[in-house]
């Protein structure tokens, strides 16, 4: 049943992302720039942990719970340690995807040679 | 005047001949390809809590979206995914694995460029708005948590 809930949500969240690329022809940044803004509002109006925990991979894959743990680390900070919080606490928390997907993509573009070209 | 004319005939013809995407079939797609992913995600994060009943659940999250950004970064390099993005549109596009195709992709294809100049900075072309977006708006957010505690 939790299965049927994240491929639901999860395939919900990402045909919104294909009606915003059909309806206004906008280019992935963007999209993936509106998704990430999208999961960091939801988080500052504390309304992605109920959805997290009804949803949870269906809301957490899409990148909109990369802009909610931002969100939520920042404000975790904020509450912990004071003002510095703010600047420190979005990038620890997210740290750990941002770092993988920078040295995969180094690592892979070291082995492979352009496909493209 | 007559340069008003041939730019709406320039764009008339770039509207004729930009690929149409058939909105009927391209949604269907891209919402079971996009819930296919966010289950493998489940089914990670699952697997894993399973094996390592200890693990606290934030960090079990972490290390499902680093697996999933490995699966994605890797089928980029064999090409794999720049195939599901062309069938699935918003459905690869939108999970955390687009993130990551978004940072291999042209980390690969700008290799013959050099290292600094076209795999280091290129890397960032699309993820870098998302990124510098995401932490403007994280600061933000955190600023007004810190003076709403403050009142």
């Amino acid at each position: 049943m939790q299965y049927l809930w994240v491929f639901l949500i999860g395939g919900l969240v990402c045909m919104l992302g294909e009606v915003l690329i059909i309806t206004t022809k906008i280019t992935s940044a963007r999209i993936l720039v509106c998704f990430v803004l999208i999961g960091v509002v939801l988080q500052a109006v504390n309304l992605f942990e109920p959805l997290c925990a009804f949803a949870k991979a269906g809301i957490n894959v899409p990148i909109i719970g990369f802009g909610a743990s931002l969100a939520k680390g920042a404000i975790g900070a904020v509450k912990s340690y004071g003002l510095i919080g703010a600047f420190t606490g979005g990038l620890q928390a997210t740290a750990g995807g941002i770092a993988a997907a920078i040295a995969f993509a180094f690592i892979f573009s070291l082995i492979c040679k352009s496909k493209t070209k | 005047m007559k340069n008003q004319q041939i730019n709406q005939k320039y764009n008339r013809y770039v509207e004729a001949r930009i690929p149409k995407t058939k909105a009927w079939p391209s949604l269907f797609n891209s919402f079971w390809v996009g819930g296919v992913i966010c289950l493998i995600g489940q089914g990670i994060n699952d697997a894993l809590l399973y094996i390592f009943p200890s693990m606290a659940e934030q960090t079990a999250w972490a290390w499902t979206l680093i697996a999933l950004i490995f699966i994605a970064s890797f089928l980029t390099a064999l090409g794999v995914y720049d195939k599901i993005g062309k069938f699935a549109g918003g459905g690869s596009i939108v999970p955390i694995t687009g993130f990551s195709n978004s940072i291999s992709s042209p980390a690969i294809e700008f290799k013959h460029e050099g290292i600094i100049y076209g795999t280091c900075v290129k890397m960032f072309t699309v993820a870098g708005p998302v990124i510098v977006c995401g932490v403007v708006a994280s600061v933000v957010v955190g600023l007004i948590y810190y003076i709403a505690g403050l009142i």
